[in-house]
């Protein structure tokens, strides 16, 4: 004798005019997840491999940059040493200036580009300068230009890839590397060292480097390196090359070798002298030459080769994928919290939830 | 990777000695060659007019292929993805094949499904793009980087199908037109068939993709190409000896048809363009061209702005904050309602529950009423029988006693008589 009535809450369908569009979804291209990739053998040479070819004439027609920024009190050869990195006049040396110039009230920052070209690769060269650092006698806070000027290009980049009419081609103003000059004491880092690259270690890729290295031994310079190395994972500094970036085996193998020997002792100079008939880059003191380039003598070499010749590329990479990514997800959660005041918790996709709920409303 | 602007405030300078940073091109190419690179094709043409067999022999390789039917209601698209790998090469290769293209009776609709799935594929990039935690990295790129427009070997002219189709997608991705099975055509014919084909794409606006000749290592050989357009191909995975060789080839009674002979038909000379020369400009044409006209439409389709009003810069995030808002407040309305609409209906059930149950209480009153008057009926029944069945036995008992009586006094005249006898 029950009647029975049920309550129909209406549910808006989705009106989509049912085509039938099979997509794939977009694949995080993870190894061993890819779900409908086949793998095919080619019966006969096809010509893909010439894709290295095409991007190789691409890139070189393009062009690359770099910025590098090089930080250490005045006075321990930053300037030197760009210029023997770079075999030129990139930074102008300031030497002995008078009493007035010379300590700066505060750190400011000079950027300076350069175009060089080498066997027909173009590269727009920014080297950062930072006098004033570390120069006065309260130097507390001292890193906050620093930090704010990479802060800045990574805003302006962001800035730039937000546009909804945007440059073909992103102006990367970024620092790609920074170049943190230890002097030579031979003890331990000091609180300003670990101060400074504490922080800037987790915006930026750090290098370090003692500076004047020609005032220690050769078991000097071990002990130094070592007490360093401890003291940078005792305070938990994380200096490029990052051991978390790692992308496979190979790296790993490469990159732990340049970790065990890092900070490189550096010495710079541009001036040439002869050495048993050959023409070298190196200083000459009373007892004796000391050869830049000479890997018996100092560590320029494998930091040229660290800086230029094989992690260039990678530089700006973690710079790109990495610290930009993270300044990225950092001001867009900001930028979310403070306009809802409703949700504790910033949207993990902000925008596309729009698209999703839109097409929903 | 983003390539840098041309310079306005760098001076040049020398070097004195080798640096070393020639190796850059090789360190990027390193990378990606650790990589892997994405290339993903859509073959757009009626079934049956060579699309997959083209693709195996461009490939040289045997990708799943499905006999499509003629009766497909609509037109789908059917994607695959292979990797492929070459020397030190991986390519994860996409495949994109029309199914049913110009097989229904109505074809008005037939070029909104390819729209779309292109589409799809640059939305799904952008919403990864603009997503807070991002990996593009590590982005599978479903993007389609070049467009192969099969054109049946009539030998006259465009259809219009052909026309509309292509006028739709030149915007969204780089077309480049083949002529399908083009051993069935003369090479008079076909002469007067490219030029026809092109005149009517230049007079329909068509813009067809072009290989790029701004770089002087492959100017020559693109313009040269470019001259060619549309390529005449034949597609073929079998094989035929031909002198001491064994050659991808067509048999027919009055002869062979060789693929890869530059007389009798462009294969080579596609493949050439599309993967050994320019594939690296089709990925790049669609991620700078193609993709940021779609991003720049979408997102002012959904009211974002470079500058507002006052033509300040707005950054899009302060937009979309905005939007955002209004967006938060639209969504707590409908909820709202939704809420008082679900509330509405429980209490409407509720009082017809009620109302069921106040009938179903008033039944039941009813039929216990029903009972006890019936039940009190019956006690009044049973008690007037319990009555009567009490008179009775007290009858009988009454009989009873007088018969017994009148049974004694029988027995005592007996008694008496004989005694006095």
């Amino acid at each position: 004798m029950e009647e029975e009535r049920e309550v129909e809450l209406q549910v808006e369908e989705d009106s989509e005019a049912g085509r039938e569009t099979e997509i794939p979804p977009p694949q995080l291209a993870e190894p061993g997840t890819q779900g409908i990739i086949r793998g095919r053998d080619l019966f006969g040479y096809v010509g893909i491999e010439a894709v290295l070819d095409q991007m190789r004439r691409k890139t070189m027609k393009a062009g690359f940059e770099f910025n590098i920024m090089v930080v250490g009190q005045s006075g321990l050869g930053k300037s030197t040493l760009v210029n023997t990195l770079f075999k030129s006049k990139v930074s102008r040396k300031s030497c002995t200036p008078s009493y007035e110039e010379k300590i700066s009230r505060t750190v400011h920052l000079k950027s300076v580009s350069h175009i060089i070209e080498e066997k027909g690769v173009k590269m727009r060269l920014t080297v950062i300068d930072t006098p004033g650092f570390g120069d006065q006698i309260n130097n507390e806070n001292c890193w906050d230009p620093i930090v704010k000027y990479i802060n800045e290009q990574y805003e302006k980049y962001l800035t730039e890839e937000l546009h909804i009419t945007r440059k073909r081609r992103i102006p990367d103003t970024r620092v790609h590397c920074c170049v943190y000059f230890l002097p030579a004491t031979g003890h331990r880092l000091r609180p300003i060292d670990v101060e400074f690259m504490k922080r800037l270690g987790k915006i930026v890729s750090i290098v370090p480097v003692i500076a004047k290295a020609d005032t220690l031994t050769m078991d000097e310079r071990l002990d130094f390196k070592q007490r360093i190395r401890q003291d940078l994972q005792a305070s938990g500094i994380r200096v490029y090359p990052q051991k978390e970036y790692d992308e496979d085996v190979e790296d790993r193998i490469r990159n732990d070798k340049i970790r065990e020997n890092i900070p490189f002792a550096v010495v710079g100079t541009d001036k040439e002298h002869q050495v048993n008939g050959n023409k070298v880059l190196g200083r000459k003191t009373k007892w004796g030459i000391i050869e830049v380039e000479n890997v018996a003598h100092c560590e320029f070499a494998n930091l040229r080769d660290l800086l230029v010749r094989s992690h260039l590329q990678d530089l700006k990479d973690v710079t790109h994928y990495i610290h930009y990514e993270t300044y990225r997800v950092r001001r867009l959660n900001e930028s979310n919290a403070s306009v809802s005041g409703l949700s504790a918790l910033p949207l993990e996709n902000g925008i596309t939830e729009k698209y999703e709920a839109q097409s929903q409303l | 990777w983003r390539l840098p602007p041309p310079d306005k405030n760098a001076r040049p300078l020398s070097l004195s000695g080798h640096v070393g940073f020639d190796s850059l091109p090789d360190q990027l190419v390193n990378k990606s060659t650790s990589q892997g690179f994405c290339f993903n094709i859509l073959c757009i043409g009626e079934t049956g007019i060579g699309k997959s067999t083209l693709m195996d022999t461009l490939f040289n390789t045997n990708f799943e292929n499905f006999e499509s039917s003629h009766f497909e209601p609509r037109v789908k698209l059917r994607a695959q993805t292979y990797d492929l790998q070459e020397s030190n090469v991986r390519l994860k290769l996409t495949i994109v094949n029309t199914v049913g293209f110009g097989d229904q009776m109505n074809k008005q609709e037939s070029y909104q499904h390819v729209v779309d799935y292109i589409d799809t594929q640059f939305e799904s990039y952008l919403q990864e793009e603009l997503k807070i935690k991002r990996s593009l990295h590590n982005y599978h790129d479903s993007r389609i980087h070049a467009c192969l427009y099969f054109i049946a070997p009539s030998g006259h002219s465009l259809k219009s199908l052909d026309l509309v189709t292509m006028k739709k997608l030149d915007s969204k991705v780089n077309i480049i037109p083949v002529i399908a099975k083009a051993d069935t055509i003369s090479k008079s014919e076909l002469h007067k068939f490219k030029i026809k084909i092109m005149s009517e794409l230049v007079s329909n606006g068509v813009q067809i993709y072009q290989f790029p000749t701004d770089d002087e290592t492959v100017s020559k050989i693109n313009t040269a190409m470019n001259g060619h357009l549309p390529f005449a191909v034949v597609g073929s995975t079998e094989e035929v000896k031909i002198g001491n060789k064994m050659v991808k080839a067509r048999q027919y009674p009055w002869g062979v048809v060789q693929v890869e002979n530059e007389n009798h038909c462009d294969f080579v000379k596609l493949r050439e363009m599309l993967i050994c020369v320019n594939m690296e400009d089709l990925r790049e044409q669609t991620h700078t061209r193609h993709y940021e006209l779609y991003r720049r439409c979408k997102l002012e389709e959904m009211g974002f702005r470079d500058t507002d009003p006052e033509s300040k810069p707005v950054s899009l995030q302060e937009t979309y904050e905005a939007k955002r808002q209004e967006f938060l407040q639209e969504l707590q309305r409908r909820e709202e309602e939704m809420r008082q609409t679900f509330v509405q209906r429980v209490k409407e059930k509720e009082a017809e529950l009620k109302e069921a149950e106040r009938e179903l209480q008033g039944k039941f009153e009813q039929l216990k009423r029903l009972h006890m008057e019936e039940k009190s009926k019956l006690d009044e029944k049973r008690k007037s029988l319990e009555d009567e069945m009490s008179s009775f036995s007290k009858k009988k008992a009454a009989a009873e006693l007088l018969q017994g009586q009148a049974f004694t006094a029988n027995s005592n005249l007996k008694k008496d008589k004989d005694r006095k006898k």
